[in-house]
Order: C-alpha cells, then sequence, then structure tokens
C-alpha cells in the first residue's frame, strides 16, 4: 500500500469525517441511554467505566499479566507449528510420492474445525500450558503447509531449467530458485497462521480454562457479569489482532521487496 | 533426497494425454491409503495392547461400533441435524447481509466511506471474541448461535465482494462504455461477472468460518449439536463418543467445501472455456 503513502500525504478531512460519523452515532447513544437513565440494566455500562476498569487491571497489573500470558502461548504456538508446517510443506512440495502418500490425508483432516480438536487435546494433554501450545501448533501448522506446498509446486518450470543449466546442485537449487520464487505463496501460509494461532488462543483459553490471558479475562467478566470488563477484554483482542497483521504486512513488505512494485498495487 | 526434480507435470508425447491421467489418477489413489492405513495399524495396536489405558485411547472398533450405535439410536442424526440447521441459518443471514454491504460498498464511493471503517473495527476482532459479549446480550439459546455463525460468514463475504467489485479492470468498463451499455446492464454483464471468482473466494471462505464458529458455540454454550456431543462426551470420558463426533465434523467440513467447489466449477465455467 506504498500509493497510499505517497499520494495521500495530504489527509482527505471529507472521508475522514465520513469514516467516524458511524461510530460517533453509535457512541452517542451509548452515551444518552446512561445521561438520561434509559435502562438500568447492569448489563450497561458507561463508557468512563471501561475507561476505569482499563486504569485499575493495568495498574494492578493483571491486564499485563493476562496479556503477556496469551502472547507468550500465541508465539510459542506459532513458532512450532509453523516451523513443523514448513518442514513437512518443503516435503511433500519436493517429492511428489510423499505428496501422494500423505497429502490426501492431510486434506481430509484439514476438514475437521479446529475447535473440535481441543476436547481431544484436553484428554490427552490435560488443561494446562502443553495442552495450549499444542493446539495453537496445529492452527498454525495447516496454513503454513499447505501454502508452502503450494508455493513449491507453483514454481515457475523456466526457473528451475535455469537453475539447471547453471548446474546447481539440490541445496543451492532450494536455496535461491525454489525457495525465493515460493516465498510469495509460503509467507501468505505464515501470514493466515499468525491469524489462526490468535482466533485458538482465545478459543483454547475459553475451553481449557486453567491459568491466565486474555481469554480467561473475558470469561471471567462474562461470568460475573461484568460488562466493563468484557468490553474491554474485546478491544484489547481487537487491538492485538491488528498490531500482529500489521507486524506480518510490515515484515512482507520488506522480505519481498525484491519482487518490485509491481504486484503491490493489486 | 537425491536429485531435486520438481515434481512437473509429466508430458505425454508417447500415450495419449487421456489415458495417461487415468492411471496417473488410479496411482494417486493407490498412494492416498498407505499412510492413513498404517496409522489405523498403530492406532489399532496400541490400543490392542494397551499401551494407553482405552479412556484415553479407545481401539478403533470401539469406536467404530459406537458410530453405528449413535445412528441407530438417533442421536447423532439427530444432533447433526440441529448443527446443519443452524450452520445454514446463520450463514445464509450472513452471507446475504455481507454480500449486500460489499456490493453497496463496492458500488458506492459515499457508502464506502461512511461504512468501511466502522466495518473493518469490527472486522478486526475474530468471531469467537464476540462470544462473551453476545451471551450477556442475549442469552446462551438460539440467537447466539445465529448471530455468532453470521458474524462469521459476513466478514469474509463483505471484504471479498467489496475487493472484487473494487478490482474490475477499468478497461472492462471502458469497452462497455464504447458499447453505450446502460447501467443496469454494465452491472449485470460486466462487473458482477468480472468479480465473481473473488466473490465466491468470499463465500467459501465464509462457510469455512461459519462451520469454525459453529462447533466454538457449541462446545462453549449448547445442550445439543455435534459440539455439545463432544464436550458430553469429553466430560463423561467417552472418548469413542468424541471421536465418532470428531469425525463426523471433519467429514461435514469436507462435504461442505467439495460441493461448493462444484457449484463453482460450473459458476465459472466461461472462466476455462476461453482456452
Amino acid at each position: 500500500m506504498s500509493t497510499a503513502t505517497d499520494s495521500g500525504s495530504r489527509i482527505d478531512v471529507r472521508r475522514v469525517l465520513r469514516g467516524a460519523a458511524l461510530p460517533a452515532l453509535l457512541f452517542t447513544i451509548w452515551w444518552a441511554v446512561f445521561h438520561f437513565g434509559w435502562t438500568d440494566s447492569v448489563m450497561f455500562v458507561p463508557i468512563s467505566k471501561v475507561w476505569e476498569t482499563a486504569v485499575r487491571l493495568s495498574a494492578t497489573g493483571e491486564l499485563w499479566r493476562s496479556l503477556g500470558a496469551s502472547l507468550a502461548r500465541d508465539l510459542a504456538g506459532f513458532a512450532l507449528g509453523s516451523t513443523i508446517g514448513f518442514g513437512v510443506g518443503i516435503a511433500l512440495g519436493l517429492s511428489r510420492l510423499l505428496e501422494n502418500l500423505v497429502g490426501p490425508t492431510l486434506h481430509t483432516i484439514k476438514q475437521i474445525s479446529l475447535f473440535a480438536w481441543i476436547p481431544l487435546i484436553s484428554v490427552w494433554f490435560g488443561l494446562g500450558d502443553t495442552a495450549k501450545v499444542v493446539f495453537l501448533s496445529l492452527a498454525a501448522f495447516f496454513p503454513v503447509v499447505l501454502n508452502t506446498f503450494e508455493g513449491i509446486r507453483s514454481v515457475p518450470r523456466e526457473l528451475i531449467e535455469v537453475g539447471r543449466v547453471f548446474a546447481l546442485t539440490p541445496a543451492q537449487m532450494l536455496r535461491r530458485v525454489v525457495l525465493p520464487a515460493a516465498l510469495p505463496s509460503i509467507f501468505n501460509g505464515v501470514h493466515l497462521a499468525l491469524i489462526y494461532a490468535w482466533l485458538a488462543t482465545l478459543g483454547a483459553e475459553y475451553l481449557l480454562t486453567s491459568g491466565i490471558g486474555i481469554g480467561n479475562l473475558l470469561t471471567d467478566g462474562r461470568e460475573h457479569l461484568w460488562m466493563d470488563q468484557v468490553l474491554l477484554g474485546i478491544v484489547i483482542v481487537g487491538f492485538v489482532g491488528f498490531t500482529l497483521n500489521l507486524i506480518a504486512n510490515h515484515i512482507e513488505g520488506r522480505l519481498l521487496r525484491w519482487r518490485g512494485t509491481s504486484t503491490g498495487q493489486y | 533426497m537425491s536429485s531435486l526434480t520438481i515434481a512437473l507435470p509429466s508430458i505425454g508425447e508417447k500415450q495419449p494425454a487421456r489415458l495417461l491421467r487415468w492411471n496417473d489418477g488410479l496411482t494417486r489413489f493407490a498412494l492416498s491409503w498407505p499412510f492413513p492405513l498404517a496409522v489405523l495399524l498403530i492406532w489399532y495396536v496400541a490400543a490392542e495392547y494397551e499401551w494407553l489405558p482405552p479412556q484415553i485411547l479407545p481401539p478403533p472398533s470401539m469406536v467404530a461400533s459406537t458410530f453405528i450405535d449413535l445412528v441407530r439410536t438417533g442421536e447423532l442424526p439427530e444432533n447433526l441435524w440441529i448443527s446443519m440447521w443452524r450452520v445454514l441459518a446463520g450463514f445464509a443471514a450472513g452471507g446475504l447481509g455481507g454480500l449486500a454491504l460489499g456490493v453497496l460498498m463496492g458500488l458506492s464511493p459515499t457508502a464506502k466511506d461512511y461504512l468501511y471503517p466502522t466495518f473493518r473495527l469490527i472486522a478486526q476482532v475474530p468471531s469467537i471474541g464476540w462470544l462473551p459479549l453476545l451471551m450477556m446480550l442475549v442469552g446462551i439459546g438460539e440467537a447466539l448461535k445465529i448471530i455468532l455463525i453470521s458474524k462469521a460468514a459476513f466478514v469474509p463475504i463483505a471484504l471479498n465482494t467489496y475487493k472484487g467489485l473494487q478490482g474490475v479492470s477499468t478497461r472492462f468498463i471502458e469497452v462497455a462504455r464504447v458499447y453505450r451499455f446502460t447501467r443496469w446492464q454494465l452491472l449485470s454483464k460486466v462487473v458482477f461477472p468480472a468479480a465473481l471468482p473473488q466473490v465466491w473466494n468470499g463465500i467459501r471462505y465464509g462457510l469455512t468460518h461459519a462451520w469454525l464458529a459453529l462447533v466454538a458455540v457449541e462446545l462453549l454454550a449448547s445442550s445439543e449439536g455435534l459440539g455439545f456431543m463432544i464436550v458430553y462426551g469429553r466430560q463423561l470420558y467417552q472418548l469413542d463418543v468424541v471421536l465418532a463426533a470428531v469425525v463426523v465434523v471433519g467429514a461435514i467440513g469436507f462435504a461442505l467445501d467439495k460441493i461448493l467447489a462444484l457449484i463453482e466449477q460450473r459458476l465459472l465455467r466461461w472462466r476455462t472455456d476461453g482456452f
């Protein structure tokens, strides 16, 4: 999205105002509900209360402990799952025999909705961090393995032939020709894995309830009917997802810079 | 790894291409069996010699007989039906809403200016992030499931529809101008067909996400459905029930995906006919 910063350094005020109209309307309604006392339901808390909760929880450190625990889990599972996925994806991409042997099974297992694994994992690995990291690895594994495989398979034939002409060794061929050509697809998989791992972190924390984390903060808030804490949790979940996405986009942009700008416009 | 030959489609110069493809398919089919069979064998041996207690790993035969029992008693079909109904209702509601929003934002820059930032804000939080909030607002009834599944389907469909319409090449539109198409002709003959592949992509993602959300919500807040069967079996340490239900979850996911792929083949046939 380089075009946005090049030509759009002058912010279009009208568009920003239009974009803010709907949120402003919703916030006004939220505010008015309290100001005029239209409801006394415990479900509705004033906006100020959410802020107070944020300040209180960050002062006691609970917020940071939860966030730290969730992020540590998220990254551990993501790293483990995507590394294994990368290895398996390369193996499947390079060997047609392996692809035929393992590919169909992998494609079938992939169809099992991610969260259905949690009860099984809880029996096999308990409710602690091990189980959560195993589940997160599973979530990160599938997008990486499939995209790595597809990336390698769609390396243009001409590139391989050029490599042959230069009499590259298999290791050179892999490192200099195959992997760079497959990189966009591989990165796509890693990016998806990052999104799925965060989704799975929440799911694991809801369902494997031992320990702390943002998911536990949310569950806790719901059980005690603390709407302020639930809303705060949702904002944090969104913010973390957004930040992870931003980091991935940034790294992707840097890593794939050699491809030139032509693809960046789509 | 003796030599690094990227497996490329073999060029059948000697044999007729069709026969070669058929042969290829047969080989692929034959090769797809050893691996799952080996896993099944290890599972069987591990359970037979009780390397792991049956509460942790029930033998495959037990899972199979449990599966048959669950079908015969009607427990499985009943829960399956409930889950299917939920996912289809939620997917239909969320999908139609997503298409409507996507078309609106794709065709009208003004509507896009007003709606897109808020849409992105909502989309930033994964579906199951909304679950505790929704549980507080609407309880754990049927409404919760439908709303959550709708949200899961809504986001990818709205986003892909919008991007698909945005991405229609201006060259196509210029050609249509040359032919003096009316606005409706332009939309129905040029813009919508050109955007269809990406819109369809969104629909496939939407269905996958809806199925994912269904299982999550049924695991967390339900007293019937496939997800509930899994939780229930887990609580009673009946892993045979859990595994049977997990297999069904996989089979349904597989079937839903296949159905959409088949429709896609028909719907987008014109794309390949040109070549």
